[in-house]
């Protein structure tokens, strides 16, 4: 791997599968090529975003709530199903989360990684990392094969990720996080900032919060960020929401009273008056049916998933 | 002279009887010991010849032999020192050695011929009676341990004079009144109703302790995993005789025995710090005493903070987990203790304790990954509750009603249990926490609902076979509780939500 003189070699293969391009060659992300302070040269996995697809970034905090990972895995689902690349940084918490929405849907999405691109870091996002580039999505870096994250490399990182973006969306923030560094990057760079809104008293809207009263947007709905682009949302399938699901009435009783807010067994016996036993046993049903999600130990969520019929 | 009298060695749980023979015979003045006699043991020589002097029995000038038989077993602890002055005495002609004939002598003297109490004299008097001992002889203070044993005569002697006074004349003896124990009612301190809320978690204790499962409390700080583990004794079945007789003799090895009230009525909760060594919860030393998990038999061994535990002590647990008994081996010679124990354990889910309210948690996930891998995988799958206690709110602790009492809930214990032990009548086992292999097969017998539900779930859900078997012995525990015969659906459902999760489920 040889950098010197590189101003003319277009495009150089460092291994079998890493690619270096440099910020003068065709096809260096055009996004990028047009703002000041971005890498001379990225490294790079799989593929580069496309330039002429509208793209999002999706970041948030690592240690993130049962919300933000669900609100995160539904923004990036909808906005892949409708044609956008969702860019993250492949963190644990949100930034996982958005990456894996984004595989469910039809756009490929891809990484930013703070290391080398054949460094999977972190490691347990391994599986993830394969399903990205198995997924024609691409693992970039602007920092060469094999070396390791420095605290340094991540505001770098973010500010890639913001760059490769026409919009930012940012899920779950603490009030000092790196996901604000990445929103302010973003603002500099003249895009959209979007923060998702939570609960007053939650320490991890509270970066979020901010944000917004600073004048970001309020991402209340998905539909809302594909108005950035012009984009008219696909017909998904009916709101399963609204719709009766016919469950049984006890069934009903414990669905109605799960909410997007992780809650305790013990809350929802003493909010339904069901018995202990039965009422843990109509929880394993509603998970089993798709319509709940065990959160933590015993922490329930409502999923709005399609409800298989069970058995 | 020659004189033997009877006396015995405690290895591990088990006694053995071991005659202490003495000879008193022409040759230098010598006091010699043989038969593999300890240091303890040893020295025993110069208390008894001190005790002797002091209470003006004199010696001849003689040589004194003492032999322990047999002599391939090392004789340990104080309890000889009363069979060593009984069979000298015999020898040297101060008593007739045909008196001291089918006679149990246990004891250790201090040097003004004063008798000191001893452990493990339960024990040894259940093994005097089994080898037709006319009487046994024991400390004072011991006396009340030692009557518990009905149909042999027990004496309970205070000092030389009155050990020498009795086997001369023993109907002269004035028998010391030992007024019975009684049915001392104890307030009852403890009791399920002071906790208020918690439903799943006290639910999930219930089950616990009806089918003998082991269970794992996880919460914040001071929600009150402690406080109801130390009221998981309160609901279970009182003991039987013969299980205090049982526990009575494990304390009694242990030394661990109030000479008040020897008999453990109580079952025990024992509550070792997470420092504790491996030897001290499996049970320790040379000739080993019994440990933690030994002092927990028929109750309850609770470790708190689990994960601070070293891995070495946590990993012990294994084993009698599965065997309900744990097998030492040693130089000399393999011991094995009861170990039946409902193991209770409590964690935070994090190192400081608030995941996954993530306004107060402030770990990483990998601080939350490593403190969760303190625990063994085959250890955490040896656990078949896991109940959360979640941090109760001050307005729902001040306003709610009381919760049900242990007497309530131990009533419904015990038909739960009653049922189980009809059951399992032709079996080897009690309690449905103890079910394997072919057992579960033939005992778990499900609904066509049960089993769909439960085919779904392991496809859904993805846990291992162990942890199907665990699911599937709950889930008989509850159905039990519900007294249905056959599992059903619900049960099979409730069941799955106190499993322990298989791996940390968020990160």
């Amino acid at each position: 791997m040889s950098l010197r003189g590189g101003t003319i070699i277009i495009e150089e293969t460092v291994s079998e599968e890493i690619h270096l391009i440099h910020r003068e060659s065709e096809g260096y992300p055009l996004r990028l090529r047009e703002l000041s302070g971005m890498p001379k040269s990225l490294y790079y996995k799989g593929k580069l975003p496309a330039d002429d697809q509208p793209t999002a970034a999706i970041v948030g905090a690592r240690m993130c709530s049962p919300y933000g990972r669900i609100q995160a895995f539904a923004y990036a689902k909808f906005l892949s199903e409708n044609g956008v690349q969702v860019i993250s940084g492949m963190a644990i918490g949100i930034d996982s989360e958005g990456h894996k929405g984004a595989l469910e849907g039809k756009t490929p999405t891809f990484a930013v990684l703070g290391n080398g691109v054949d460094i999977c870091y972190p490691a347990s996002n391994r599986r993830l990392y394969q399903r990205i580039l198995r997924c024609g999505g691409g693992i970039l870096s602007e920092f060469p094969t094999g070396m390791r994250a420095k605290p340094g490399f991540f505001p770098a990182r973010n500010r890639v990720i913001s760059g490769l973006a026409d919009l930012v969306l940012v899920v779950e923030a603490k009030e000092k996080s790196g996901s604000l560094i990445t929103a302010s990057f973003a603002l500099e760079q003249g895009k959209a900032v979007y923060a998702l809104p939570g609960a007053v008293n939650d320490a991890l809207s509270r970066g979020c919060h901010k944000l917004i009263y600073d004048g970001a947007g309020i991402a209340y709905s998905p539909e809302i960020l594909l108005a950035e682009w012009g984009i008219v949302p696909e017909e998904s399938g009916p709101g399963l929401e609204k719709s009766n699901l016919g469950l049984e009435t006890d069934l009903n009783l414990v669905y109605s009273c799960l909410d997007l807010r992780p809650k305790s067994v013990d809350n929802i016996i003493s909010e339904t008056g069901l018995p202990p036993g039965r009422a843990g046993s109509l929880l394993t049903e509603l998970t089993l049916l798709g319509l709940a999600r065990e959160t933590g130990r015993q922490y329930y969520v409502r999923q709005q998933g399609a409800a298989a019929k069970f058995p | 002279m020659f004189a033997s009298v009877l006396s015995a060695a405690i290895l591990g749980m088990e006694v053995r009887e071991v005659a202490v023979e003495a000879d008193v015979s022409d040759g230098l003045p010598t006091f010699v010991m043989v038969g593999l006699p300890s240091t303890q043991v040893r020295e025993a020589q110069d208390r008894v010849r001190t005790a002797f002097k002091n209470n003006g029995m004199r010696l001849p000038p003689r040589r004194v032999t003492v032999n322990f038989s047999p002599a391939d077993i090392k004789k340990e602890g104080a309890g000889f020192d009363l069979p060593v002055a009984a069979a000298v005495l015999a020898a040297s002609g101060i008593l007739t050695p045909e008196l001291l004939d089918r006679v149990m002598v246990v004891g250790e003297l201090s040097l003004n011929g004063e008798i000191r109490g001893v452990s493990g004299i339960l024990p040894r008097v259940i093994r005097a009676r089994e080898l037709g001992c006319r009487y046994c002889m024991i400390p004072r203070d011991n006396l009340r341990e030692g009557r518990l044993v009905r149909d042999i005569l027990v004496i309970g002697v205070k000092n030389l004079r009155e050990m020498v006074d009795f086997i001369r004349n023993p109907e002269s003896f004035p028998e010391p009144e030992t007024e019975e124990g009684g049915e001392e009612t104890e307030e009852e301190i403890l009791d399920f109703c002071d906790i208020r809320g918690q439903e799943q978690a006290r639910r999930a204790a219930e089950i616990a302790v009806s089918g003998f499962h082991n269970i794992l409390f996880t919460g914040p700080p001071g929600s009150g995993k402690t406080m109801l583990a130390r009221r998981l004794p309160t609901i279970m079945p009182e003991l039987s005789f013969e299980e205090s007789l049982e526990l009575t003799k494990i304390y009694s090895v242990a030394g661990l025995l109030s000479p008040e009230k020897p008999l453990i009525r109580r079952r025990p909760f024992r509550s070792p710090h997470h420092t504790s060594s491996a030897q001290a919860l499996a049970g320790g030393g040379r000739v080993p005493t019994p440990g933690e998990i030994t002092l927990a038999h028929r109750g309850v061994l609770f470790l708190d903070e689990m994960p601070e535990f070293s891995r070495r002590s946590l990993e012990i647990l294994r084993q009698p987990l599965e065997d309900k008994k744990i097998q030492l081996s040693r130089t000399a010679g393999t011991y094995v203790f009861p170990a039946s124990f409902i193991l209770a354990a409590a964690m935070n889910p994090c190192p400081c304790g608030y995941y996954p309210d993530m306004n107060r948690c402030i770990c990483t996930s990998g601080q939350i990954s490593h403190y969760m891998g303190k625990i063994s995988r085959p250890l955490l799958e040896r656990i078949d509750l896991l109940a959360e206690v979640p941090a109760v709110p001050f307005h729902e602790m001040s306003g709610k009603a009381p919760g049900e009492s242990s007497a309530a809930i131990r009533a419904r214990v015990e038909e739960a249990r009653r049922i189980q032990t009809e059951r399992y009548r032709e079996e080897t086992i009690c309690f449905n926490g103890e079910l394997q292999g072919k057992q579960l097969e033939k005992y778990c017998v499900m609904t066509q609902d049960a089993r769909k539900l439960l085919e779904t779930a392991f496809e859904k859900m993805r846990f291992s076979t162990r942890s199907f078997h665990r699911i599937l012995k709950v889930a008989r525990t509850i159905a039990d509780m519900d007294q249905a015969e056959r599992i059903q659906a619900h049960h099979v459902g409730e069941s799955l939500s106190y499993r322990a999760l298989d791996q940390n489920p968020q990160l």
